[in-house]
């Protein structure tokens, strides 16, 4: 993988499409990849932040095509290498055999925590591909330690080079992040890695605690761009690693640069992620987080505060990918407030 | 008059369609239900002897031996399978529906093209998947008073709910519903998701239809044709239930650009029938159940055709 303690994967521009509700520009992708690159970037990952097939009226049209992304991006890369995401059910083993045509060294396939079963045809193409796959659960604070490690072995199976846990709702604690991923590690022959948002502020102190336990590969962005309030800030995360003894390739300076020279100007204020009520209400109730701009979007068409739509979110247990239900939610919730009102009304005469 | 059918895979698929043929089926008429091991080692032939149906245990080869009993199969094994079995119904002149991927002969909704599939001649029709089933007659309602430019379909359904073989197949899902989008639905273009949802106790299906039209699109006229095309599904599928009428998304309300399009989202939940699978499983009992109403088209227009095998022998 790399002869480094640890991995560094950015994902500006593949989570942080979320955050600009995927609409970089194929020039923009070139400039942010051509920065990471001359940082000395392990990898940096590259597509709509639903993964390859996600640009959809339910997640948002990107911008582009992941063709065109793809193309802008390769020519930028000397050594970093380029990786791509896939969530089966909504991409196909036709865009891994398009990313792979174009150049992507490492395949990153999806899937909901519990339901890793899905992937397996994905990960056979991927590796007679003859690349890198890894295989990503996702919300894993959805399911305990045990039961992750059943589905991180069917990935193994398959033929995952890695599998990591992915805190997709920033719901985990430092104590949660411990206890799957050193069982990862104990059980497991392949690498495991570590991917955070940061909606409860643990963002690094997650990461941190990933790694103590034997991860070795990890994601962040810059300026933590990414769904929710973002994910792991890598600027930082490179800056605190090099604190704490750690070998890494990124050069800290340079994805300093990258984040504040390159980025920052092309990225307006509301989309800049912040730890605000929403983001936080994500973490706290659990919320896969590229569901908050679509519930703020939501909120202001029903009139309904967005931390009320994703507790109820919370509580029917939805997964990546169901943004759909957002709608269904807080067309019920104003139903029932309006019902409410029409009642009240009622009996005030 | 009505004709005889087996029903060939006795797995969840083909118990819950034995179920429903005996409770509702008018013009079909269950003579055997087919699989490949010994009633004792098979929970479907197991309840099939129970309901005093006869059965079949040695797969392709009771096909031919009880050929001469029925006219129609209902192909429940799987696309592999129906691949190897297809040609053998073609020669004894049995007439397939098939509830497998498999999608050899051509993709078929009742209610939108059964009576057109059927009349041209085909005698094996695809079901084409749960999904489809769920939201191609939406798209179809929206599209014949509206061009619609493309159609996303989003599925979510229990873990509970999705067998083994949608799981290790799950392109095959995206992939087969977006063309059903597209050929059946009249969609320019259509895109499929699915998710599998583990919340217990377990989702009722869930499905989302978004149609992109022309802004100028009369909006009440598309409900008008949702509404009744909920009504003619409920015929066959009781369980059928739009929870969105057609609702506008603008350009005010999406982070891309929509040009001179609007957005129609609507939802819909199938509960299932529950004779034999749970409630919550709408995505298997709506393929029953809409191969079934399939097979009822097929036998009402047998009436004038002599093309059903076991009909022109006679």
């Amino acid at each position: 993988m790399t002869d480094a303690d640890v991995r560094l994967v950015d994902m500006t521009l593949r989570d942080g499409m979320h955050a600009v509700d995927h609409q970089f520009t194929p020039e923009e992708m070139a400039e942010v990849a051509a920065a990471l690159d001359a940082a000395n970037m392990d990898v940096v990952e590259v597509s709509h932040g639903d993964g390859m097939g996600g640009s959809s009226i339910n997640y948002g049209f990107a911008a582009a095509d992941t063709e065109e992304y793809l193309d802008a991006v390769v020519p930028e890369l000397t050594d970093t290498q380029l990786s791509v995401l896939l969530l089966p059910g909504i991409g196909t083993v036709e865009e891994l055999d398009m990313a792979v045509d174009r150049g992507a060294d490492i395949c990153r396939i999806a899937t909901h925590v519990t339901e890793a079963d899905v992937s397996e045809d994905h990960f056979e193409y991927v590796k007679d591909r003859g690349i890198e796959a890894n295989g990503l659960l996702m919300l894993s604070h959805m399911a305990g330690p045990e039961r992750i490690l059943e589905e991180a072995k069917l990935m193994e199976e398959y033929g995952a080079d890695a599998v990591y846990l992915m805190d997709s709702a920033g719901a985990l604690l430092p104590t949660d992040v411990r206890e799957r991923i050193s069982l990862l590690v104990d059980e497991l022959s392949i690498d495991v890695g570590f991917h955070a948002h940061n909606n409860l502020g643990l963002g690094i102190g997650n990461t941190l605690a990933a790694l103590e336990e034997g991860a070795v590969t990890t994601d962040g962005c810059l300026r933590g761009l990414g769904a929710g309030s973002g994910n792991a800030q890598i600027e930082v995360l490179v800056g605190v690693l090099e604190k704490a003894g750690y070998d890494i390739n990124p050069d800290f300076f340079g994805v300093m640069d990258a984040a504040e020279d390159v980025l920052v100007p092309m990225i307006d204020d509301d989309e800049m992620p912040k730890l605000d009520n929403d983001s936080l209400m994500l973490g706290y109730a659990g919320v896969y987080s590229s569901f908050l701009r679509h519930t703020r979007r939501v909120g202001k068409k029903y009139d309904l505060d967005p931390r009320e739509i994703l507790v109820k979110l919370g509580e029917m247990e939805v997964v990546g990918g169901q943004e759909d239900l957002i709608t269904d939610v807080a067309s019920r919730l104003a139903e029932e407030r309006d019902a409410g009102a029409a009642a009240e009304a009622a009996s005030d005469d | 008059m009505s004709l005889d059918a087996a029903i060939v895979g006795p797995g969840n698929i083909g118990t819950d369609l034995m179920y429903k043929i005996l409770d509702r089926g008018e013009e079909i008429d269950l003579q055997r239900m087919i699989g490949i091991f010994p009633v004792e080692e098979s929970e479907g032939l197991q309840a099939a002897v129970d309901e005093g149906v006869d059965v079949g245990t040695d797969g392709i080869d009771s096909v031919k031996e009880y050929a001469d009993e029925f006219d129609l199969v209902f192909e429940a094994t799987s696309a592999g399978i129906h691949e190897q079995h297809a040609p053998v119904y073609e020669e004894l002149g049995l007439f397939a529906v098939d509830l497998t991927p498999a999608a050899i002969g051509p993709y078929t909704v009742p209610v939108v093209n059964a009576d057109e599939v059927v009349a041209s001649g085909h005698e094996n029709i695809n079901m084409v998947t749960c999904g489809g089933q769920a939201t191609i007659p939406l798209v179809h309602a929206v599209d014949r008073v509206a061009d619609v430019e493309y159609a996303e379909m989003l599925s979510h359904i229990a873990s509970k709910s999705a067998g083994p073989g949608t799981r290790k197949n799950i392109d095959k899902f995206t992939q087969t519903t977006a063309a059903g989008l597209e050929k059946v639905g009249g969609a320019d273009r259509g895109k499929a998701i699915i998710t599998l949802n583990p919340a217990e106790p377990p989702i009722m299906m869930r499905n989302t239809v978004y149609t992109m039209v022309h802004e100028d699109t009369d909006v009440d006229e598309v409900r008008d044709s949702v509404s009744r095309i909920e009504s003619e599904v409920q015929g066959y599928v009781p369980g059928y239930d739009v929870t969105l009428e057609p609702t506008v998304k603008d350009q005010a309300d999406v982070a891309f650009d929509l040009g001179d399009s609007i957005i129609l989202t609507t939802m819909l939940e199938v509960e299932g029938e529950g004779q034999y699978l749970p409630p919550y499983a709408g995505n298997l009992d709506i393929m029953t159940s809409a191969a079934l109403g399939a097979a009822e088209r097929v036998a009402q227009q047998s009436v004038d055709a002599d093309a059903i095998g076991g009909v022109s022998d006679d």
